[in-house]
Order: C-alpha cells, then sequence, then structure tokens
C-alpha cells in the first residue's frame, strides 16, 4: 500500500518537473552571431495601417517599410540634409517650376526603368480624388490640384524620358526639400495593373526589396533582403532586414533585452527610469522632429485675439514649469521647446526674440494674469483635452497643475477616451476646451512645422488662428529661393507667433531607443527611424 | 440525442444575430469617427473624408450598415479592415494561433490540474497539500500580466531558457511559455477544484464499499474516485477552454502572440466594425460549440445522465 501510494505521488511530481522542463528547454535565442556583411538585422515596428502604397501611408509602420523598398529623388542623410538618390538634378529660377533630370540607368527590383514617367504616373495617382490616397494633400501647390473633383495634375510635363517640370500655383522654395517623402515615391508601370494586389507585394527601387511574395506577414513581421539594382547612397551594409511587429512597445523591450532585436527605436514608457542602465551606451536619447503643444483655441472666451487673450496666454506658457515635467514625468526623455519646430530641423533656433515667454516665470505669469484680469475678470476653469488612449494623462496632469499653483486658477485635464473622439471633437470645432496638440514633421523643413498648422484657413490649423502679418512671413519666405533668406523669414514668422502663442509650446519628444550588444553603426534619421542600411552586425 | 444535438444548434441562430446585432451597435454607437483617426494629429481634407466614408459604407444609417454586412456574410464577404485585407483573412490567420495556444494551455492545466490535485486530495493535511493549497492561492491572487512579465522576464531574459517574445508562425516551443502563463491561474483553480472533489467522493459509500470488496487502489483511485470527481473539474475546464479560444489579449499582448486577442484589440481601437463583429461572431459561435460539447461529456462520465429531448 505504502509503495504504491509513493508511486502516484511520484507520477505526479514527474508529470509537473516535466512540464516545467519542457518549457524551459524550449526556445531560447536563435540570432547567433554571423560576423560578416550577410547578417539580417531584425528592428522593430508595427503592422502597416494601410496597403503599401507610397501615396497612402501616413504613418509610421508602414513608413519604415517604404523607405527602405523606395527610393525617390532624394533621400534626407543622418542630419535631415537632402542628398539626391534617383535625381541628377533638381533646378528652379524662380522656385514655381522645377526641372527635374532622373538619373540614367535605374530600375526597379523587377526590371522596369525608373525615368521620368515613373514619378508621374506616381504622383498624378497619388492625387487624383477618386483613388482616395491619405497622402494626397501633398500634392496641393502643383497646378491642376483638386480636393474636390478629379483633376490631372497638368504641372507635370514630361520633357524627355529623363526629364519633367514641375509647375506650382505659387512659389514654394521648400519644395525640393519636399522630394525626400515617401509621398513624392515612384511606381513601376506594373503596379498600375493591379494597384491592390501591388499594395500587399509592392515592387520598389530602394536599397532593400521584399524577399518573397510572401515576405509580409501580416501583423508579424516583413521580410526585406538587399536590392542589387539600387545604385544610390544608401547601399545596404548588411545582408537584410527584418522588421517585426509589436503590438506593445514593452515586448519589444523585451526582446531586445532578450537578444531577439538588433535595434529597436521605441522605449516604451514603463523603462524610461532603467533602460540607461539596461543597455549602457547602446542607449539612444535625442530630439526628434516632433514637436508637442496644446493649442487654445480663439473662440474661447478670454482666450481671444486681443490684449487680454496674449495676455492670458503669455501667463500660462510662463506658469508651466517644463523643465521639471520633461525631468519628472518623461526622465529627460523630452527636450523642453524653444520655438515652434524641432532642434533637428535646419535653421531651429533657441534665441528667437520673445522665446523667454517659454521659460518659467512664475512671478511674471502671475503679473500677467492680473493685468488680463484687470481687462476683464477671470472665471471658470482652465482645461486641457486630451485623448486617454495615449498615455498623456500624467502631463495633461502636471501641466495643469503647474497652471494651478502659479496662476491659483482652477485647472484640470479633460480626458476624451479614445483618439477618434477627441480629434472628432477638435476637427468639428464643437471642443470647448484648450486640446492636446502634436505635430511630426513630414520632411525636414521649418515650413512643415508653421504653414499647415497656422497659416490663415490652412488645413491643420485647428485653433483657427489668422494673422495676416504671419501668413505674410510665410510668403515671404515660400517664395524667396535663398535656403538661409527663407529661414530668417521663417524664424520671424515664428516670433509673432511667440507673442500671440495660437498654441503653447511645450517640449520635442525625443527619440527614445536602443541597440543589441552585437550590432554595430547605429545611428536615428532625421524622423526618429534608424538608418538601417548603415547597421552592420558581428 | 441526435435531436438534442439539433436543437440545440438551432437555438444557436437567434443568439448569433442577437450578438452580431448587439456588437455591431455598440461598434457603430462608439463615439468619434475612425476615419479621422486615420490620420493622426493632421486634419483630412472635408471630400476625401467623405469619399472615404462611403468606402466603407459609414455614410449609412446604423440599419443600413448592419444588414449590408450581415448580407455580405451570406455571400462569404466579412467585410475588409483599413489596411486592404480581407477580415476572413485575418480570421484564418489568427484563429490557428490562439486554437494552438489554447490546446497547449489547456494540455497544461488539466494534466496539472487533475494529476496535482488528486495526490493533494488523496493526502488531505500532508505536506504536499498544504504546499499545493498555498502555492495556488498565490497564483489565483496574481494578476496574469504579474505572471507574464516575471515570467518574460526570468526565463526569457535572465535565464535565456525560452524566447521572449512568439517569433512569425508562431511555432509550439514558443508558445509553451505564454501557454504556462495562460495557464497558470486556470491550473491553480484546478488543483483546489479537483482537491475538494476528489476528497468528498473517497469518502461516499461506494468508495468504503469497493474498499470492502477488496479492490486494489489502483482500480479505485482511477476508477471510482477520479472518474466520479471530473464532473466539476471537466466544466471548468471546458469553459475555461472556451475563454482560451477567444483569446487572451493581455498575454498575447505581452508575448506579441500574432492571435485573436492582440488583433481584436487593436480592430477595437482602431474602430473596425467589419473585423470586431466577425471576431465576436465566430467567437459566439465557439462558446456555442464549446457548452454543447461540455454537456454532451457530462452523459460519458455519468451515465444517469441522459438526453433524451
Amino acid at each position: 500500500m505504502k509503495k504504491r501510494r509513493y508511486g502516484i505521488g511520484a507520477i505526479a511530481l514527474i508529470a509537473a518537473s516535466a512540464l516545467a522542463l519542457s518549457g524551459c528547454a524550449a526556445g531560447g535565442s536563435d540570432d547567433s552571431a554571423s560576423g560578416d556583411t550577410s547578417a539580417v538585422i531584425t528592428a522593430n515596428g508595427s503592422e502597416p495601417q494601410n496597403p503599401l502604397i507610397p501615396t497612402n501611408t501616413n504613418e509610421t509602420g508602414g513608413g519604415k517599410i517604404l523607405d527602405s523598398i523606395f527610393a525617390g529623388l532624394e533621400y534626407y542623410d543622418a542630419t535631415g540634409a537632402p542628398q539626391l538618390d534617383m535625381a541628377e538634378s533638381i533646378d528652379t529660377d524662380d522656385s514655381k517650376t522645377f526641372t527635374i533630370k532622373v538619373k540614367a540607368d535605374q530600375t526597379f527590383s523587377n526590371g522596369d526603368p525608373v525615368d521620368a514617367d515613373s514619378f508621374i504616373n506616381a504622383w498624378q495617382y497619388g492625387a487624383l480624388l477618386s483613388n482616395e490616397q491619405l497622402n494626397s494633400y501633398f500634392f496641393e501647390d502643383i497646378e491642376g490640384f483638386s480636393y474636390d473633383a478629379d483633376s490631372p495634375l497638368t504641372g507635370l510635363k514630361k520633357v524627355d524620358d529623363l526629364t519633367f517640370t514641375v509647375t506650382l500655383n505659387e512659389a514654394r522654395s521648400d519644395f525640393p526639400l519636399r522630394l525626400g517623402y515617401s509621398a513624392f515615391y515612384p511606381l513601376p508601370k506594373s503596379a498600375f495593373d493591379d494597384i491592390e494586389a501591388y499594395g500587399q507585394n509592392p515592387i520598389g527601387n530602394g536599397p532593400y526589396k521584399l524577399a518573397s511574395d510572401t515576405a509580409w506577414a501580416h501583423n508579424e513581421k516583413i521580410d526585406l533582403v538587399p536590392n542589387e539594382s539600387y545604385q544610390g547612397g544608401r547601399q545596404a551594409k548588411n545582408g537584410g532586414l527584418t522588421i517585426v511587429f509589436y503590438a506593445s512597445e514593452d515586448a519589444a523591450y523585451a526582446d531586445l533585452l532578450g537578444g531577439n532585436l538588433d535595434v529597436l527605436d521605441a522605449v516604451p514608457s514603463s523603462a524610461f527610469g532603467n533602460y540607461e542602465s539596461d543597455l549602457g551606451d547602446r542607449a539612444v536619447n535625442q530630439p526628434a522632429a516632433i514637436f508637442q503643444s496644446f493649442t487654445i483655441p480663439e473662440r474661447l472666451a478670454h482666450f481671444g485675439n486681443d490684449e487680454e487673450g496674449k495676455l492670458r496666454r503669455q501667463a500660462i506658457s510662463m506658469a508651466i514649469n517644463r523643465d521639471e515635467i520633461t525631468d519628472v514625468i518623461f526622465s529627460g526623455t523630452r527636450t523642453p521647446a524653444s520655438d515652434f519646430t524641432s532642434p533637428v530641423i535646419d535653421g531651429w533656433s533657441d534665441s528667437l526674440e520673445g522665446a523667454d515667454v517659454l521659460a518659467y516665470n512664475p512671478d511674471e505669469a502671475k503679473k500677467l494674469w492680473a493685468q488680463a484680469d484687470a481687462i476683464s475678470p477671470w472665471s471658470g476653469s482652465f482645461q486641457i483635452a486630451y485623448n486617454a488612449d495615449g498615455g498623456h494623462a500624467d502631463w495633461v496632469d502636471a501641466v495643469s497643475n503647474s497652471v494651478k499653483n502659479t496662476l491659483g486658477i482652477d485647472a484640470s485635464g479633460a480626458p476624451y477616451p479614445t483618439f477618434a473622439e477627441a480629434r472628432t471633437a477638435i476637427t468639428d470645432r464643437s471642443i470647448q476646451t484648450a486640446f492636446r496638440t502634436g505635430w511630426q514633421a513630414d520632411y525636414p523643413g521649418l515650413f512643415n512645422f508653421l504653414g499647415p498648422l497656422y497659416a490663415t484657413n490652412a488645413s491643420s490649423n485647428d485653433g483657427d488662428y489668422s494673422n495676416p502679418e504671419f501668413d505674410a512671413l510665410l510668403q515671404e519666405g515660400s517664395s524667396t529661393a535663398d535656403a538661409d533668406e527663407a529661414n530668417t523669414d521663417f524664424q520671424k514668422a515664428q516670433e509673432i507667433l511667440l507673442k500671440d502663442l495660437p498654441a503653447i509650446p511645450l517640449w520635442y519628444s525625443n527619440v527614445v531607443g536602443g541597440y543589441g550588444e552585437n550590432v554595430q553603426d547605429v545611428e536615428f534619421g532625421w524622423n526618429s527611424v534608424p538608418l538601417f542600411y548603415e547597421i552592420t552586425k558581428s | 440525442m441526435a435531436g438534442y444535438i439539433l436543437r440545440r444548434l438551432l437555438q444557436a441562430i437567434p443568439v448569433l444575430l442577437g450578438t452580431t446585432f448587439l456588437i455591431y451597435f455598440m461598434v457603430f454607437a462608439m463615439p468619434g469617427d475612425p476615419l479621422l483617426a486615420l490620420f493622426g494629429d493632421k486634419t483630412p481634407n472635408p471630400a476625401l473624408l467623405e469619399r472615404l466614408r462611403q468606402e466603407y459604407n459609414l455614410d449609412q444609417p446604423f440599419i443600413v450598415q448592419y444588414f449590408l454586412y450581415l448580407g455580405g456574410i451570406f455571400r462569404g464577404d466579412f467585410g475588409t479592415s483599413f489596411s486592404g485585407e480581407a477580415v476572413s483573412d485575418i480570421l484564418a490567420r489568427t484563429f490557428p494561433v490562439t486554437i494552438r495556444l489554447a490546446i497547449l494551455a489547456l494540455i497544461i492545466e488539466f494534466v496539472g490540474g487533475v494529476l496535482i490535485g488528486l495526490y493533494s486530495g488523496l493526502r488531505k493535511g500532508k505536506l504536499f497539500d498544504g504546499t499545493a493549497l498555498i502555492v495556488s492561492l498565490v497564483f489565483i491572487s496574481l494578476p496574469i500580466f504579474v505572471i507574464a512579465f516575471v515570467g518574460q522576464y526570468v526565463f526569457g531574459i535572465q535565464l535565456g531558457w525560452a524566447r521572449t517574445t512568439v517569433s512569425s508562425g508562431a511555432p509550439i516551443q514558443d508558445l509553451i511559455l505564454p501557454a504556462f502563463v495562460l495557464a497558470s491561474i486556470s491550473l491553480a483553480q484546478l488543483i483546489r477544484l479537483t482537491r475538494a472533489s476528489v476528497i468528498e467522493t473517497a469518502g461516499l459509500d461506494f468508495v468504503r464499499t469497493a474498499y470492502g470488496k477488496g479492490l486494489s487502489r489502483r482500480r479505485i483511485i482511477p476508477v471510482h474516485i477520479l472518474r466520479n470527481s471530473l464532473i466539476p473539474v471537466v466544466t471548468y475546464a471546458a469553459t475555461d477552454f472556451g475563454v482560451l479560444l477567444v483569446g487572451a489579449t493581455v498575454t498575447e499582448g505581452i508575448f506579441n502572440v500574432p492571435g485573436v486577442g492582440r488583433t481584436l484589440y487593436q480592430a477595437i481601437i482602431r474602430g473596425e466594425g467589419p473585423t470586431v463583429v466577425s471576431f465576436v461572431t465566430v467567437m459566439v459561435l465557439i462558446y456555442l460549440v464549446v457548452n454543447l460539447v461540455v454537456d454532451l461529456l457530462y452523459g460519458l462520465l455519468d451515465p444517469r445522465i441522459r438526453y433524451v429531448k
């Protein structure tokens, strides 16, 4: 009897331990070091939200892939400076008509030539209303563009096989700078035969190409291999790139620590406290082309475009202790703002006239608020709306508290459950509070941070700001051919914004990332995405 | 028996219609325009937005949208996600992964739970029993994400025994750690359930009679005690299998498992009506089938239970 009883106990224990052991023995890292340029780099990404068509991809998940498999007329180097890629030359006399020459003998990975037609056709496709491309607004400056009806871009004219001209509605000095953005990538002829199938298995002309017809494993990963036919300046120095799609940044970070991931460009906020000790000198924390602010619409009582409104805006801006909040809430992964753009952009300045309104100055803030009260007494509560699904609650509360404690008024956050709900209220103008705004640049130019957001009636001018002086300076900067001169105009335009404060600048988001022990030459581009083609693995 | 099964299957039809309607209504009633969120912080042009609304039938009244969707289902068309992928493809891709994970977790919890619970029950009050009770209590009290993160950190990062996340294609060896995490809480429940049931059965008259007749323990324990103790255990495990099949959002998120839970969560966040409703419909179907199977299993375990009509 006793013996048998012991037997059953043994079975139970063996079974339990066998299960435990099988769990332990399984898996393990299979990324053994290979020590040559044929090693495949793994990087984090997310499932593209749209088919992989350049003019229909407006988010980073798909953008990261497109930038690797396509080459535009130019590309941006690590500093954000444009370098010619497919283009031989881009010339203009008046910043209105551009003559673009494409380099000879460039091909897509299927052998189709990259010529004037591949650009013209792709842009025509992207701009046409009935094609419903999310990036169609990039073509709005080209002659013939229409938001309301199908209308071909008459401003695009083919000169010969490799040359075409672009005519804009009005001068845009930064138009050449935009040409590195994915919306301006070329498409091969075959793409238009079946654009839906093409979007699932795109053929490009960039440093990488899809490894096979089934390289895009939805929701899992995409496998890219070097494209031998690419002759531009971004030659792949590794044996390929696998972008793994993660649903959460925490999972990606665990994979980096576990050795299953080589490069990560998004450390989760839960690891802000310890990523530097986890990764040592493999941790990356540098400013990115992302500007964060909150917008106070002019239609709010006490915040109109008048003396009182300006005083109150300045008082609120000076009541925010940006240094402390970026340090405490974000562990130094944000950089306090000193203008309306980003430090990675050419022409950025931290010494604009009036930039002291962005420094914490409680005494001055109280004084200005009292002056405004003398014009019209304050009543009610100051609220900042945000979407609760984006991890914004902490800093909104901190900013509100900073305002509350400094000015002695009631201030709080106003959460909307989802991003969609917040955007709906902002877009239909039903929102009756200040609200969180952010801007990630599409191309590295000052104008991109200013024109779409603060020009009168601009598409993303959600606060309905309008100042003719500002508009005139933007126009002046846009029509000059000299880049430095243009930047001076854009800086002057910003000095007007610093007086009017249509949005209160808060900070620039940093790119917070890291890389594994056996990869080298990791450099992050101006748009926070690692320059994958440069990375080597040993 | 056949009549009983048929009646149960017929009952499923109104349940399915009702749930799709409710879920569709809830997704529809979610405030905010999902298409606006597609553009991030940028404000899209109204004409473009209008076109997209038409494409996804979002400009139609709710009831029209619902019948358009329902009509599509009968033609085998579950709609498309915003990324242009057919929802039926997404279903076909994610469910096999989750089914694999669920079966693995079920085996772990059922085998582990029954063996440990049985031994505990037979050795009531002894050291093994006490330890099992305390350990199971700890696991029941822990939220699943704590177990998941600790498991990932210890076995994935520190010891390197398992992969930190599930690699593409979700091979079985990668799923073992997530399956253990997923099974841990139910395993603890099953240990306690089996133990209690075994203690109760072991004290019943027919077991004493069996001992009195001189049958060996080797026969009494599996045939008389275990089989008769299994009814509540099977109910629990089978219901749990249903829960596992419809996805474990938290565990799938932490281990990056490309399964049902993770996909559904993303679809809800993005407000993709057709994806959400199709997933939920399949889940309801699974629940109904699992419940039917459980009811039929009773008959096998306990001859006194018979389904006549």
